[in-house]
């Protein structure tokens, strides 16, 4: 079986996990799959290892179930295909077993699980031993989620974890160091400017279209995305410089956002709380000198302050607006003017 | 006294010799706010604008009369900080840390959920009812007192409305944001039961955003209990594109899971109205509900 390495699920879906039954054939599919590009990422590296014949397909995992405040186990017979399909179409297929978070996954709940799943004897105990496994990883690596899609039975009766991924916790970095290093390097999922922003400490999305939105606040920068929409523009980003914004951070936005060609108007949206609308307007007026910008731009700054930011503005002949809404309005109008 | 926290509220401020700690406590003392110990572990008998800072929370509360507390200690250490809190039995706990790993979050709530201590947050801009007692970071000026209990998982967008419901005249109960991350202490339903038999709470605004099911728990509670007072709501996201997190750890659809459209349409099911502008809300508050067939 040749599989490739990707940091995506979906692999065999893309057609990237393929069986070869002789060597000369083996080095054919990998040379295909080596050539292929999965969601995005370039295929780097593939795995090779023996074909396991498998009577059926389980699927095992465990996630941060955010309603019940605790890691879950979900598991289905159905395993080796989309498991969101299954518990769209099938909830009644999933079986779900939360884990209390003081006593952990005990052996006989791990047993439990197992059998629930359908396996009985030493096969019971074998799965029950592949669940305790996975909770420790998940433990020990701050996982999201664990996944094993899917877990087989091979001919001789022993049941393997096929294949097995990962989602680690970003909050926990400054304890996973190892996870630091290689989210650093290797970000399959990411545009560059996604990367970029991320070195900044800025929450950015790159999106598809051509107005670009910086704002104060993940929330209010999601509403400005949303308003955009609603006056039938596109956004060309998603922007948080977060609160208490520096003239830093500010910069670092502005230079991002408009690093993209796309762009053709900028929004900026403040909602000055801590941080306050005269030091915005300074920052945006050195940037203007710094960068040159020389798409039109529409500002909204309200909050502490706002009347001296304003002033500030208005000085260097930059209107500013009050109103979210009359500034998504003018931005939009401004994409229709110049196309 | 609205929900929570009120003129006789008594707080502790983890992490009150930091600069955010400092400069909050600060705001919040103006506030009137009674900020009556901090807990730093090494700083005890520092004063830190005319607060006593303790090493530990147990000396905290043999010297000082508290109940409730507030957390602004850096995401390594918060774990230890709200647990210490925990132990000191004071509730409610406000945890403004953000970046706080999820395993961490989900220890601290299940202690919580034991003692029977209500968390507000983490990654929330806090609590305040105005006039009263405001224990988080918010910009004080834009809430007035008054009938709408208001409650968020977002900051700048509660701000953000907050500020046009004062400007319509609508003053609040009280508002609160139940954080950003995926695992926080209060979900929109406990927020609910709390406005539901507090006589000063008329109408609730709620401010949800993609991502979890919070907000479809929300409209079932509302449907369910025949919920007796009117709610308007606003969420964010439905812009977003999926497997992308906006901002907010908790914000990110996952597959089809989590979509502004389901918690939309669950929120209209519940008789909830929808707000499609944050400034909309205001205006939905001030006119009648309509009946609906």
């Amino acid at each position: 079986m040749i599989k490739a390495q990707v940091l995506v699920a979906g692999r065999g879906k893309a057609g990237a996990i393929k069986p070869a039954s002789s060597p000369e054939e083996a080095e054919r599919v990998a040379q295909v799959i080596l050539s292929m590009t999965v969601k995005g990422e370039k295929v780097a590296k593939v795995l090779v290892e023996e074909a396991l014949a498998s009577r059926y397909e389980r699927y095992v995992s465990i996630v941060v179930d955010r309603g019940s405040k605790c890691y879950t186990i979900l598991c289905s017979r159905e395993g080796g295909v989309d498991i969101e399909e299954v518990a769209a179409q099938h909830p009644e297929k999933i079986i779900r077993y939360r884990i209390d978070p003081i006593l952990g996954l005990q052996e006989f709940e791990g047993r439990t699980v197992a059998k629930q799943l359908g396996y009985s004897g030493e096969q019971m105990t074998q799965v029950a031993g592949i669940v305790s496994k996975l909770y420790q990883i998940m433990l020990q690596c701050d996982g999201e989620l664990i996944e094993s899609n899917p877990l087989i039975e091979t001919k001789a009766g022993e049941i393997v974890p096929a294949d097995l991924r990962i989602l680690v916790d970003d909050n926990s970095l400054f304890r996973q160091k190892k996870f630091l290093e290689r989210s650093k390097t290797y970000e399959p999922d990411m545009t560059e400017l996604e990367i970029k922003a991320r070195e900044k400490g800025l929450a950015f999305v790159e999106l598809e279209g051509n107005v670009g939105i910086i704002g104060n606040g993940a929330g209010l920068v999601m509403a400005t995305l949303d308003m955009i929409i609603d006056y039938k523009g596109k956004p060309a980003n998603f922007c948080d410089v977060g609160g208490g914004a520096s003239e830093e951070r500010i910069t670092a936005a502005l230079e991002i956002v408009l690093a993209n060609p796309k762009v053709k108007v900028l929004l900026i949206n403040i909602m000055g709380g801590i941080t306050r609308c005269d030091d915005v307007a300074r920052a945006i007026l050195n940037i203007q000198k710094k960068m040159g910008i020389t798409i039109p731009m529409v500002i909204r700054l309200v909050g502490t302050n706002e009347k001296e930011g304003q002033k500030i503005l208005a000085a260097s002949n930059i209107p500013s607006l009050n109103s979210m809404e009359e500034a998504a309005a003018k931005a939009v109008s401004l994409i229709s003017g110049a196309t | 006294m609205a929900i929570l926290v009120g003129r006789k509220t008594r707080a502790v401020v983890w992490g009150i010799t930091g600069s955010q700690g400092q400069f909050h406590t600060q705001l919040m003392l103006e506030y009137g706010t009674k900020i009556v110990a901090g807990v730093t572990p090494g700083r005890g008998g520092q004063e830190v604008h005319g607060v006593p800072v303790f090493d530990t929370a147990q000396e905290a509360i043999e010297k000082v009369d508290a109940d409730a507390s507030i957390i602004f200690v850096p995401a390594p250490y918060a774990k230890d900080a709200t647990l210490e809190a925990i132990a000191a039995n004071l509730n409610p706990i406000i945890v403004i840390t953000e970046g706080i790993p999820v395993k961490d979050e989900i220890l601290i709530m299940e202690i919580a959920k034991q003692k029977g201590t209500t968390i507000i947050g983490p990654n929330t801009p806090g609590i305040i009812t105005p006039a009263q007692c405001k224990l988080g970071i918010m910009p004080s000026h834009i809430f007035k007192p008054g009938k709408v209990g208001l409650v968020s998982r977002s900051g700048t967008l509660t701000y953000e409305i907050a500020a046009s419901l004062t400007n319509a005249g609508l003053g609040q109960s009280t508002c609160l944001g139940v954080g950003g991350d995926p695992v926080v202490g209060m979900s929109f339903v406990e927020v609910f039961k709390m406005f539901r038999k507090d006589p000063a709470t008329k109408t609730i605004a709620m401010i949800g955003e993609i991502g979890g099911n919070a907000e479809e728990m929300a409209a079932e509670y509302v449907n369910k209990t025949k919920y007796p007072k009117p709610i308007v709501a606003y969420i964010a996201g439905r812009g977003a594109p999926a497997g992308k997190r906006m901002g907010h750890a908790g914000a990110i659809i996952t597959g089809k899971a989590g979509t502004a459209e389901t918690k939309i349409e669950s929120l209209r099911a519940a008789g909830i109205r929808i707000a499609l502008k944050p400034g909309e809300i205001a205006k939905l508050i001030k006119r009648p509900k309509l009946t609906i067939n």
